[in-house]
């Protein structure tokens, strides 16, 4: 058993050109999402230009790691061999208020089997995954 | 393009277990092509055009090269994953000959996961960048886990039951107990062996998810002057559209309009393209990469009310020959085979021949849906001559 919510041996992320300052981000404990300097629309994941104003000027806004559960999936089926000896996970799409209702995805903390109400309030939890070479964090989900 | 076209031909190999076809992946689409050239009685060297979907990998050149035919006119690959494309690519042939583009054009889909890799399985790569970063972590990366939150939100929103999805899993087995070249053929399900079946990903039962096969299937499209000299009746192309709503492709689960099949501003133009109602529709052949999807394809194509799930959604409904509305009349992916849903096509096309194992009577409207909650996805309407 490790510390993390997933056993390990999943394929691990690595930053691009266009997302750089939200892995960089996790791994400093803040949530940056994609912000266009020109009109402040708010999208995720994040892309070249703005899809409300078409600006090129797209910039990173650090947000509170906060929002509601908009749907969500209990997984059982290991589609992966690290997660073979896994049981059941929680998967959950969590909508951001304070991004223009982004959503993300992430899992859900506690107990695998525990009912999941959708429009619930969660908060954010940090996963450092410092001993991976490189180093990254995740972004998990804990119900308020 | 309404009734301007039909499909002459139809073509299968054997359906088999992923994995367990004897031939390579471009012997099986040449199988299939041959097979529906002698099903409409032309030589495979005067077709002139081929469409495909999903990236399939047997390429058109190659083809035409490999069947000595004469002249490649049309060389067509509907974009996007999944079966999406199905419907597609019949759209596509058809615009095709109806613009003049081509005369013969070759609708088909070959799968060999023996010989190239499977869907159903997690990438194995030890990093990975771009937006699946945002999901293969978290353990969300096969089709399964991509649409079940789809289908939960769905769910959740309308108050629909898990027997919803059930009763088209029952449905599409039952259809294949009469249909030899099922897969499943042979191996019935009943309400309890569907409860008792694993989890795969909630709301998903094992059985409610598509197999994974080896094979391939065509169809022989012509304009619909040429239709009325071939052995076979024409089944005609009174509509078929592709597409997707505003962003449906806007990545990590972002699409504003979320819990949908994709079909909400499609279905209009099918209908009207078709010139029919959903009460027209005889018989209907809706993509289960797994049931949910059906679920919504069904509502979204105007059948029912999304808040009427629970009472429409019943076996009985979907059963050849007495249901009021058959559905997946050979098994379907979930039971018959599942060659990216082209099996649909084909089995919408016996329906307006006649040749189903479960047929429908006097069936003259014949619907396929394809590839639910990808994008682009796609359906189309075909029709017997009397719907002309």
């Amino acid at each position: 058993m490790s510390d993390y919510y997933l056993n390990p041996g999943l394929a691990q992320p690595a930053a691009t050109p266009l997302d750089e300052p939200y892995w960089q981000g996790l791994q400093e404990g803040v949530l940056r999402v994609q912000q266009c300097a020109a009109c402040g629309g708010w999208q995720w994941g994040p892309e070249w230009i703005c899809h409300h104003c078409l600006s090129d000027q797209v910039g990173f806004t650090e947000v509170e790691p906060r929002g509601v559960i908009y749907s969500y999936e209990r997984v059982w089926h290991p589609v992966h061999p690290a997660l073979a000896e896994q049981g059941p996970y929680i998967v959950v799409l969590v909508e951001l208020p304070d991004a223009g209702n982004v959503r993300m995805v992430g899992n859900l903390l506690g107990d695998p089997e525990q009912n999941v109400p959708i429009g619930a309030p969660v908060e954010g939890v940090f996963e450092h995954h410092v001993d991976a070479e490189p180093a990254y964090s995740l972004l998990h989900w804990r119900l308020l | 393009m309404r009734g301007r076209t039909a499909v002459v031909g139809v073509g299968e190999t054997e359906y088999y277990k992923r994995g367990q076809a004897p031939d390579a992946e471009f012997k099986l689409a040449l199988d299939a092509i041959v097979k529906a050239c002698a099903d409409a009685g032309i030589n495979p060297k005067d077709v002139d055009g081929f469409a495909s979907y999903s990236n399939d990998r047997s390429d058109p050149s190659h083809l035409a090269a490999a069947l000595g035919c004469k002249e490649l006119r049309f060389a067509n690959m509907q974009w996007g994953g999944g079966g999406g494309g199905g419907s597609g690519a019949v759209a596509n042939a058809a615009a095709a000959i109806h613009a003049g583009l081509a005369d013969t054009v070759v609708v088909f889909r070959a799968l060999a996961q023996g010989q190239f890799g499977r869907f159903g399985q997690g990438p194995r790569r030890n990093t990975i960048g771009g937006e699946m970063a945002y999901t293969v972590p978290y353990g969300l990366m096969s089709p399964a886990q991509m649409f079940a939150m789809k289908v939960v939100r769905f769910m959740h929103d309308h108050g629909v039951e898990q027997a919803a999805l059930r009763a088209i899993s029952l449905a599409c087995y039952e259809h294949a107990q009469h249909n030899p070249r099922a897969v499943m053929y042979g191996r019935p399900l009943d309400a309890e062996k569907y409860d008792a079946s694993r989890w795969i990903v909630e709301p998903f039962h094992l059985y409610d998810c598509c197999m994974e096969n080896d094979g391939a299937a065509a169809m022989v499209l012509v304009s619909a002057e040429r239709a009325k000299d071939f052995d076979h009746k024409p089944c005609y192309v009174l509509g078929a559209v592709a597409g997707s709503h505003y962003r449906a492709g806007a990545s990590v689960h972002n699409t504003p309009d979320y819990a949908t099949s994709t079909f909400k501003t499609l279905a209009p133009r099918l209908y009207d393209m078709a010139g029919v109602r959903p009460a027209d529709v005889d018989v209907l052949q809706s993509y289960e990469n797994f049931t949910g999807g059906v679920l919504m394809s069904i509502v979204e194509h105007g059948f029912c009310a999304p808040e009427e799930c629970n009472e429409f959604f019943v076996k009985e409904r979907f059963v050849a020959p007495g249901g009021d509305l058959p559905l997946n009349t050979s098994g379907g992916n979930l039971a018959e085979c599942y060659m990216h849903g082209l099996g649909l096509n084909i089995e919408a096309v016996r329906q307006i021949r006649g040749a189903s194992t479960s047929q429908v009577a006097d069936a003259e409207v014949s619907m396929v849906i394809s590839g639910p909650m990808v994008t682009p996805v796609s359906s189309c309407i075909f029709g017997s001559e009397a719907t002309l």
